[in-house]
């Protein structure tokens, strides 16, 4: 790891950093950080061993070894990145690694609320405009500046629209996207529910 | 927008508020939490001051890191024996249910869940595992969730979350014979795309849903997460409220008769409007078998593995991928390729009448001398079934070795694992690179009754050339 790790925590609106380029299709969370690594009870350690076996595999020629990424914070992927199990020791792992944002196609559904709930904000743009970055980043080193408000990515020669959801936009720029806190809020309503649902009622005895 | 579908109404009678940023929060009903993602997920309550809000409403097991040989504690392995220490002091701290090795109910989440009775019609099931899908097959709506939502389940029993799409995928005709549901589910994920379902949630239905037994029906909605959609669900019928009946917490007396007419009354309406809908043809389908490392990279026992040009362009990078990876080449059949391991269990197909059927193949035959083969049963209910049906020693007796309850070499969390390039059998769920154990290892998806067939031949083979 490069720096001691510190947690995002509150508003999260401005991002900038240097583009790091993973290419392909369908890399899912057992690639991002293999099952062996899940026998933790914390997530500490796991920022060294994002990728590890495509990391060996490549001996040392893998984008998140090469020494011009070492200080990258923006990931840009291709499509439905991160699918496959639910394990949120993905994320986490590129967290602790370094990364702050995510650019991609696509992302899959759990990996993308994973993301969003720990604080890394996942963009989408087109094939095209992915494309246009990755051969960017592997050319030359690409900084870009995020505003999150405006959605917009720019760097001195390159300019996006970025899409995000915008319950995900909405949360980051009011700081409500680490959830318990806002769901306890609710905590009149949550016990309403429950009385209102059936099932608890004719539960009762058995759970 | 869908309207009136099974999902919505569930969506609905959950809801307990539209968030400020517009997703919306969502009761849970039940929540399943095993030694792997909930850990962390404790811990973080522990720092926020906060405390398990309903924890009668939570269920605790232990599947993920168990060893399959022997259980005894405590384990070889420091840090499994460390997972399941903190899940039993967790779940006596927050006064959670827990269902523990010896027990006799422990086993995989997604099994035990169901043969409890604690899997219902109508209900929210999350748990930290994307498989959660498959209790979908009892029409509740459940979904994997990551480590921090685990942590909002524990605190406030609700999560956030954004309304999924829902896709209507209409199955015709039934299965033919030597077909079963796993093989309907390949050919589903290969049809649409590992990622078609992201946003959406899946309804199975049509004659050929109808046909299959809820343990079927399990398996199809378990791999709903293969095909990107997080939840998967059927419809549920007399077979559904049948299975549930008499188990260990289904509502009886007066409570069942409430809960039947409730039950009776949730299905999707007739004219409900769906965000897509597909059509197949159930009776096309033959035994499948997956090539690559996606579950979506699949053909039948007959076919040759694609050509490049056969292929979309999207799918042509991740199948030069697979070609390396896997050591295939495009146009080589599938069938008689030599396999080293034979594993069958998991989530997927680790339930009784899945070893019934594998056993039924394995009968009076011999596993071949090549190859290295093992059972793992997804319970400990299903292990003693099956030693009450002597289905263990139709097991042994082939050369099968018969394990101890876990989800074992699905994932490869405990030391069940390939060993260099080894090929495998598999009746688990997925094919990724390095996922049974060793960042070499080469797993071909397949039914059990199709491991159980390559076991005896040591290569893949034809599953409807063993029974008649």
């Amino acid at each position: 790891m490069k720096i001691k790790f510190t947690p995002p925590i509150g508003k999260i609106s401005n991002m900038q950093g240097q583009c790091i380029s993973l290419i392909g299709n369908d890399i899912d969370t057992d690639r991002i950080i293999p099952a062996r690594f899940l026998k933790c009870v914390n997530f500490d350690s796991l920022g060294e061993y994002v990728f590890e076996d495509d990391r060996k595999t490549l001996k040392g020629k893998h984008p998140f070894d090469l020494k011009q990424n070492k200080n990258a914070s923006i990931l840009v992927v291709n499509s439905n990145f991160g699918c496959g199990s639910s394990r949120e020791h993905a994320p986490q792992a590129l967290m602790r690694w370094g990364i702050k944002t995510i650019i991609g196609e696509s992302f899959a559904d759990i990996f993308y609320s994973n993301c969003i709930a720990i604080g890394i904000p996942c963009f989408t743009l087109s094939k095209k405009s992915i494309e246009v970055l990755q051969n960017y980043c592997d050319n030359q080193c690409l900084f870009l500046e995020i505003d999150l408000k405006k959605s917009l990515a720019k760097s001195k020669d390159l300019n996006f629209n970025l899409k995000i959801k915008e319950s995900s936009r909405k949360m980051f720029l009011s700081g409500e996207w680490d959830a318990t806190s806002t769901l306890l809020e609710n905590e009149n309503l949550i016990e309403n529910k429950f009385t209102q649902l059936p099932y608890v009622k004719f539960n009762t005895n058995s759970l | 927008m869908s309207h009136g579908t099974l999902f919505d109404k569930v969506w609905d009678l959950h809801k307990v508020s539209r968030l400020p940023g517009g997703s919306d929060q969502i009761y849970i009903g039940l929540h399943l939490i095993h030694e792997v993602t909930s850990p962390q997920a404790f811990g973080a309550l522990k720092d926020k001051n906060l405390k398990v809000k309903f924890p009668d409403r939570t269920v605790a097991t232990v599947d993920h890191i168990v060893p399959t040989d022997n259980q005894s504690r405590p384990f070889k392995d420091n840090l499994a024996e460390q997972m399941i220490e903190t899940l039993e002091k967790n779940c006596l701290e927050h006064k959670i249910r827990f269902f523990n090795i010896g027990s006799g109910n422990q086993g995989i989440v997604h099994v035990v869940a169901p043969e409890l009775g604690l899997t219902q019609p109508g209900m929210t099931i999350a748990c930290g595992d994307s498989h959660t899908s498959t209790h979908g097959a009892f029409g509740s709506i459940a979904f994997g969730i990551g480590t921090s939502q685990v942590r909002d389940v524990l605190a406030t029993q609700t999560i956030a979350m954004n309304k999924l799409k829902v896709r209507q995928i209409w199955c015709d005709n039934k299965l033919s014979k030597g077909v079963y549901a796993k093989d309907l589910v390949l050919h589903i994920i290969n049809e649409l795309g590992v990622k078609a379902g992201v946003g959406f949630a899946y309804e199975f239905a049509g004659p050929a849903i109808d046909e299959l037994s809820m343990e079927e029906r399990m398996t199809i909605c378990n791999m709903s997460i293969e095909g990107g959609a997080r939840c998967g669900y059927i419809n549920p019928d007399e077979k559904t409220f049948n299975y549930i009946k008499n188990k260990l917490c289904a509502p009886k007396k007066e409570h069942w008769d409430k809960a039947l007419k409730w039950w009776q009354s949730l299905k999707s309406d007739e004219n409900s409007i769906y965000d897509d809908v597909i059509k197949l043809d159930a009776s096309k389908v033959e035994p499948t078998v997956t090539w690559g490392i996606t579950p979506g990279q699949s053909i039948s026992i007959n076919q040759k593995i694609p050509h490049l040009d056969d292929l979309s362009p999207n799918d042509k990078a991740v199948a030069k991928e697979a070609y390396e990876y896997m050591s295939f080449k495009p146009g080589q059949f599938i069938k008689d390729t030599p396999v080293d391991v034979c594993f069958i269990g998991s989530c997927t197909n680790g339930r009784i009448s899945d070893l019934r059927v594998a056993a039924k193949v394995l009968k009076d035959k011999k596993v071949s001398k090549n190859v290295k083969a093992f059972v793992v049963p997804g319970s400990e209910k299903v292990a003693t079934e099956a030693k009450q049906e002597g289905i263990d020693q139709v097991f042994k007796d082939s050369g099968f070795q018969w394990r101890e309850p876990g989800c074992s070499m699905c994932l490869a969390m405990n030391s069940d694992k390939l060993i260099g390039n080894q090929v495998s059998a598999s009746s688990s769920n997925r094919n990724f690179k390095g996922r049974q154990g060793s960042p070499s290892g080469r797993t071909l998806l397949m039914s059990p009754a199709m491991v159980a067939a390559a076991a005896i031949n040591g290569r893949v083979s034809d599953v409807r050339e063993f029974i008649n």
